[in-house]
């Protein structure tokens, strides 16, 4: 098994359609782009609310609540799911040694997820939101969500499963899970506590729903590309094939196990809340393997951290991921979460996470893939490349430390039986500096898309 | 085996996905499910005194948006304030639920129990995660209406480090000073309505800074839910 390393499948030939479709990586990708500016740009807004200084007051359509929302929607179906679905475009036909499934499906899925993203946006911010983190969306889309996902399903499982060979390379599992959990988590989430679960036991659904979404199509699609794009970049085989056996079996196991524990202390029977935490730490030791083998894998290959600005991302977020991943391991303990739930650190873990580690892989992603899937062949300036790591790296390692202090602020001021606005007061120096954290990301994200811009123009003109 | 496609969707995948559903979702959904879902009819049987209070207070209005306040106005409050809470995503800033840590029960009021969600309110619940203000689900009681009225208006005048945006919107501005509108009315007998249960006579639930005690609680199956809630089955 160790002489399994990344596969290499003979290409048909007789076939002149093109083997990636160049355009859908593109256009994932810059459209996924597209809702991170404007996710991000909402972010902003929304943190200058906690310094009474929104931006646009008095709007009712545009009120923070609202904006809120349409923070966290953009960045998890315009931002990530783009961008994922533009990487497996690159990766599965390269992987498997098959096409997608079909070039017009490709198309639809482009158009119509967009509209759907574009659709909950216009929703929410006329008042149609469904009360459920993560999944605002109004209800009356959800069942439309469904179909899209049915039809990503449609797009690359046929690929992934007609690989030939009875092993799989890792990826391939990764993705293939994914494509199962993500219909299903969707479907539970948006509709039990709408329709079959009240009230407790709704709750329960919504915790599972909350970390489903992350753990069950987030980290298993981020997982399996690391799992593809490292060993291309550093051109080096993954150093253990079991050490990766044991992730994603790990995950499998015990990940759709631990949402209760986002509720810690509700009034769920407490047998589902220690099910949650015993397999939340559970699940630390197996991702711990993940990042063993992946630093393993770098040994003699330390140069491309400081050469190679991809791969400086992708581990960047491996560093950040190992962090999120220690931080979860004692944050969901009972005894943590009598200070820190509720706080600003569990608001600092959600960036850690989400944008510390998915959003780095991702700009790693564009950063290898958008010269090639341009044609440009090259960035318009490496120069701003960098400018644009530096920004966002340091700027969410502000947001992260900040926020994590004024968590443990908040909750032993509260524990403490402090007026709540004691609270408030206390938090506002640590409010300006996620601010100030937030607006070196969003320079660094408009760095990146000028650049981005640019490319692409590079690209036509050759 | 386990290094295939086919393996990692249907029994990584799916499966697994079930296995978790079963333990995590459907078990005490099970015990959950034993409780009773009280319906609108039943929550709103007794009028709550500060909806009473609107309609005299702003009489020509309150006529006009929901006639008297009857059962049947107040349920159609309390579900368009259920609705504005959560277009404006009032949830993701107040929590509703009272934990007994953190000395929750002193600040907040009793601890919350699974009985108290088991309504035609809860569809979806509004728990939440955060707290960038406090947790409303003992609010009745705490504030008057008019408190609330200025508050919605424009939170600093009460509370001048409150980070609350102001909801003018819920008012209408054409009169001076300005008076809530239909959804301002709803959200203020909605926020009114949280806690209302526990402010009724022949209460029961105590505040110890604990969960309830099983023996403090009537029926059986509100018992067993307290204890599971503990975490201990004596």
């Amino acid at each position: 098994m160790s002489t399994m390393s990344m596969p290499s499948q003979a290409i048909p030939k007789d076939d002149a359609r093109p083997f990636v479709e160049y355009a859908f990586v593109k256009g994932h990708f810059a459209w996924g782009y597209f809702w991170f500016m404007f996710a991000i740009i909402g972010g902003f807004l929304y943190a200058g609310q906690f310094l009474q200084a929104y931006l646009l007051p008095g709007i009712e359509w545009l009120s923070p609540g609202r904006v809120r929302m349409i923070h966290t929607q953009g960045v998890a179906y315009g931002f990530i799911a783009n961008c994922f679905l533009g990487a497996l475009y690159w990766a599965v036909p390269r992987l498997t040694g098959q096409r997608v499934t079909h070039k017009y499906l490709g198309y639809f899925i482009l158009y119509a997820w967009n509209a759907l993203t574009l659709i909950s946006v216009v929703g929410i911010l006329f008042g149609e939101a469904q009360a459920l983190e993560w999944g605002e969306n109004p209800v009356w889309i959800d069942p439309v969500v469904l179909v899209g996902l049915a039809c990503a399903a449609a797009q690359f499982t046929p690929a992934l499963w007609k690989t030939k060979g009875k092993l799989h390379y890792v990826s391939i599992w990764y993705f293939s899970g994914a494509l199962a959990w993500t219909g299903l988590v969707y479907f539970m989430g948006n509709f039990g506590p709408e329709y079959w679960a009240v009230g407790t036991g709704g709750a329960a659904l919504t915790g599972l729903y909350i970390h489903d979404l992350v753990g069950l199509f987030v980290t298993p699609i981020g997982w399996g590309l690391m799992y593809y794009f490292v060993p291309i970049l550093i051109n080096k085989p993954i150093w253990s094939h079991k050490l990766s056996l044991l992730g994603f079996w790990g995950l499998a196991f015990f990940y759709p196990l631990q949402g209760i524990h986002h509720f810690l202390y509700s009034p769920i029977p407490m047998y589902a809340q220690y099910g949650a935490v015993v397999t939340t730490i559970a699940i630390e030791i197996v991702v711990t393997t993940v990042v063993i083998n992946f630093f393993a894998t770098l040994r003699k290959r330390e140069a491309f951290m400081v050469n190679s600005l991809p791969v400086r991302w992708f581990y960047t977020g491996m560093i950040l991921y190992f962090i999120t991943c220690l931080q979860c391991s004692f944050q969901v303990t009972l005894t943590f979460q009598k200070i820190i739930h509720f706080t600003d650190w569990v608001v600092g873990h959600a960036h850690l996470v989400m944008f510390g580690v998915f959003g780095f892989w991702i700009m790693g992603m564009i950063e290898y893939l958008w010269p090639k899937v341009t044609k440009a062949g090259e960035w318009y300036s490496n120069h701003l490349s960098h400018w644009s790591y530096w920004l966002m790296g340091i700027g969410l390692i502000i947001m992260f430390s900040t926020l994590t202090i004024a968590g443990l602020v908040q909750g032993y001021l509260w524990r403490d039986l402090a007026v709540f606005e004691a609270s408030i007061s206390a938090s506002v120096p640590f409010w300006w500096a996620r601010y100030f954290s937030g607006l070196m990301i969003l320079i660094g994200a408009f760095i990146t898309a000028f650049n981005m811009y640019k490319t692409a123009e590079m690209g036509r003109a050759k | 085996m386990f290094e295939n496609a086919k393996t990692a969707f249907l029994f990584g995948g799916i499966f697994m996905f079930v296995v978790a559903y079963l333990w995590e979702g459907y078990l005490p959904l099970s015990h959950l499910n034993e409780m009773k879902v009280e319906t609108m009819e039943e929550l709103t049987a007794d009028v709550l005194p500060e909806f009473e209070e609107l309609a005299e207070v702003y009489p020509k209005e309150f006529k006009e948006y929901y006639g008297e306040p009857t059962s049947e106005a107040m349920a159609e409050a309390l579900i368009l304030g259920k609705k504005v809470y959560t277009q404006e995503a009032c949830w993701h800033c107040h929590s509703q639920f009272i934990r007994p840590v953190s000395n929750e029960a002193t600040r907040y009021g009793p601890v919350s129990l699974a009985k108290e969600y088991s309504n035609e309110m809860n569809y979806p619940h509004l728990f939440g995660t955060r707290r960038v203000g406090p947790d409303l689900i003992r609010e009745n009681g705490k504030h008057s209406n008019d408190w609330h009225v200025a508050h919605f208006y424009n939170p600093q005048m009460v509370v001048p480090v409150s980070v609350m945006p102001a909801y003018v919107w819920l008012y209408d501005e054409t009169v001076d000073p300005p008076v809530p509108n239909k959804k301002g009315m709803a959200i203020i007998t909605y926020v009114q309505w949280l806690g209302s249960w526990l402010n009724k006579d022949g209460n029961k639930l105590n505040n110890t800074g604990k969960a309830p005690l099983a023996d403090e609680i009537e029926t059986e199956t509100d018992k067993k839910l307290a204890e599971l809630q503990n975490g201990d089955s004596k």
